[in-house]
């Protein structure tokens, strides 16, 4: 286990995502010290696949900006090298098992132990499947961060009780992408979860905006945005670290303010 | 159904040869996945659905399907009796309506209104139209860009049937990105809505479920050659894109030893050359499309494109007993080239007066070179698993003719 879940103490957290070598090698350093200096809790990486079934156009479209600049699985290793030089916020991957698998589970964990990476999200890894992984990832402290969704229905308790890390909410059905509308079950999923276990929870999938952050921020203990910022680094390219950290900001005070609003009621 | 390969030792389902298969599926899909898992298992064994299920295979799809003695073919390879099973001659033109009126009885069972579907030649789409049609559900079909241009035919058949087609245009726009934006609608909409999978492939249940529903083609040509031979065959013979039509035609052949399987992939431009479908033959083990399977993708774990001029052997992966089955040895599995199938679809025209769809041509490509290897008292059992109308046009094409569609 990793201390993932101390982050989230009297503290709500924010999870910015960004794809690995979109566009290049150099930008996506410089967005993660963007995201951490601008106030993210965790940085979640993802490791490009060429079919990332859960993931909606706009990070599907920034796999393949990655794929264009050559992207491997050993690039991703570098580029988390690179920014610890500057960096020591905590860092998770989001990729798909199958970039685990070939990689090796246990080359593959050891490696994120040695860049201080704390967890994985596998989107397309259920409960069923998780003890594949879950007894090499203990094995050097990796938290493998399980996803529970608006149908997940009577799953909820054995997810939450095996959980570690924080627990991976998903927002609404379908995949990623900027969304206006979420899940209307969410209090209540969110609380059904803290009755099983004390591993904090956060929000993703569709989160764009400060205020919908402020809102999932009230909800569970923290938030997940990818979508909204993948979309920055598609526009502004090699100038996305700077636009990066002011929406990191205003997300940051965002989250903040669902913190001091809890700590009043 | 006894089954060799499923796996004794482990408590997961669907795990076959203790490595094959398993469910590797967003966590939104798996409430879904368990229903109908459970839905399978209670109705299979339900006189109604198995009364309505024999009724629709008997008066709607035209089923038995012939076992027909290829006698010109037998006479001019020289070797093996050759029989064919005419999958080609079922409602529909292919082996796929099998499982389409399966799945979209189970679908009906579970309340649902709307059945999406993937599809590479149209075939499978094609299928799950005709029986929305029946059942009066919504069908949404999703293929591949590549192929709504390679088959337009029966893009048009789909819509003609009330059916919406989606082009896929995703990654390589063929078979897997068809898949892809499947698994997609189907996690943003799984309450009214049944994911009817067109081969044995994806997360458990779906290879099992698709294999039971398949197995009426091996189960009809073991006792329809009873009947003829009174003995049974020494090969079966299939092709393999996702591996439906061969693992139906080698389901209740499987625990019978002097029975040697055979699955044909496609082999593309060769089985050796990047533009290849030969998935068993060249693949490595990887997870996708929600199971554990051979799949052809580089080292990284990226999946590969994939090449063969047949749009439904065009997949980078195949079914996960079919992995078991060439793990275990029982089954083997052979590569046929585009120009060896185009071949075998002229040769079977004028042999026996069947145009048979391009992916069975694979199979019966494999027939000509192995039946004159064999001797005259052995018996091959070779499945069409459609018809070839919907290929004319393309083979015209690629044999430089020029006609007006
Ligand atoms: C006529 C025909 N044969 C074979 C196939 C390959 O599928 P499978 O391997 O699942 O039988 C298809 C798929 O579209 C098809 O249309």
């Amino acid at each position: 286990m990793s201390n993932l879940s101390e982050i989230f103490k009297n503290h709500k957290a924010f999870i910015p995502f960004v794809v690995a070598d979109d566009p290049d090698f150099d930008t996506t350093v410089a967005n993660i010290i963007a995201l951490a200096e601008g106030g993210a809790d965790i940085v979640e990486i993802g490791i490009p696949f060429s079919d990332p079934i859960a993931d909606g156009g706009v990070i599907q479209a920034a796999d393949l900006r990655a794929f264009d600049a050559g992207v491997r699985t050993k690039t991703v290793f570098e580029i988390v090298e690179a920014a610890r030089k500057q960096t020591n916020v905590p860092i998770v991957f989001l990729t798909y098992l199958n970039i685990v698998f070939k990689y090796g589970y246990d080359a593959f964990c050891q490696k994120c132990q040695e860049l201080g990476v704390s967890g994985l999200v596998i989107p397309d890894m259920p409960y069923e499947s998780r003890e594949d992984i879950v007894p090499t990832a203990d094995k050097y402290d990796i938290d493998i961060i399980p996803l529970i969704a608006p149908t997940s229905g009577h799953r909820v308790e054995k997810i939450a009780k095996a959980a570690s890390g924080f627990i991976y909410v998903v927002s609404s059905l379908g995949i990623t992408g900027e969304r206006n509308e979420f899940f209307n079950g969410l209090k209540d999923l969110v609380a059904e979860i803290k009755s099983y276990t004390d591993v904090p929870t956060a929000i993703g999938f569709g989160v764009h905006t400060p205020k919908q952050a402020k809102a999932m921020a009230g909800i569970a203990d923290g938030v997940i945005i990818g979508s909204a910022i993948v979309d920055i680094v598609a526009k502004q390219k090699q100038n996305a670290p700077q636009a990066i950290e002011k929406y990191t900001q205003s997300i940051r005070a965002a989250v903040d303010e669902a913190q001091t609003e809890e700590a009043h009621v | 159904m006894k089954n060799l390969t499923e796996s004794k030792t482990t408590k997961r389902p669907g795990i076959f040869a203790d490595t094959y298969g398993g469910q590797y599926i967003p966590e939104t899909l798996m409430t879904e996945l368990e229903k109908v898992d459970k839905a399978f298992h209670t109705l299979k064994d339900d006189p109604d659905f198995q009364a309505e299920l024999h009724d629709l295979l008997i008066n709607y799809a035209n089923r038995p399907s012939l076992l027909y003695y290829a006698k010109n073919m037998t006479e001019d390879l020289g070797g093996a009796k050759i029989y064919l099973k005419r999958e080609d001659l079922n409602h529909t033109g292919a082996h796929k309506i099998n499982n389409v009126i399966g799945q979209a009885l189970l679908a009906k069972h579970l309340g649902k209104k709307r059945l999406i579907a993937e599809t590479g030649a149209g075939q499978h789409g094609v299928a799950t139209a005709t029986i929305a049609a029946l059942f009066g559900m919504d069908c949404e079909i999703f293929m591949g860009k590549e192929d709504t241009d390679r088959q337009k035919l029966n893009v048009y058949r789909m819509e003609l049937l009330g059916a919406k087609v989606h082009p896929v245009t995703t990654g390589s726009m063929v078979l897997k990105d068809a898949i892809n934006a499947t698994l997609q609608e189907w996690a943003s909409r799984s309450e009214d809505t049944f994911y009817v999978m067109g081969s044995a492939v994806g997360p458990y249940p779906f290879p099992e479920m698709v294999k039971y529903f398949q197995s009426v083609i091996s189960k009809e040509s073991k006792q329809q050659l009873k009947a003829k031979e009174n003995t049974l065959p020494d090969m079966v013979v299939a092709c393999v894109g996702g591996g439906s039509n061969a693992i139906g035609s080698f389901a209740d052949y499987i625990d019978d030893p002097s029975v040697k399987l055979v699955g044909v992939e496609a082999a593309g431009k060769g089985v050796n050359s990047d533009k290849t479908a030969a998935t068993i033959e060249r693949g490595t083990v990887g997870i996708f499309h929600g199971m554990k399977s051979l799949f052809l993708q580089n080292e990284d774990g990226q999946i590969n494109p994939v090449y063969s001029i047949s749009a439904g052997l065009d997949y980078p992966g195949v079914g996960p007993e079919h992995a078991a089955l060439a793990k275990e040895g029982r089954a083997q599995y052979v590569g046929i080239t585009d120009d060896e199938a185009v071949q075998a679809f002229e040769y079977i025209a004028r042999q026996e007066g069947i145009v048979a769809a391009i992916e069975s041509c694979h199979a019966v490509a494999y027939v000509e070179k192995i039946a004159p290897t064999m001797s005259k008292d052995q018996i091959i059992v070779c499945t069409l698993s459609g018809r070839g109308d919907k290929d004319v046009a393309s083979i015209a094409k690629y044999k430089g003719v020029d006609i007006d569609e």
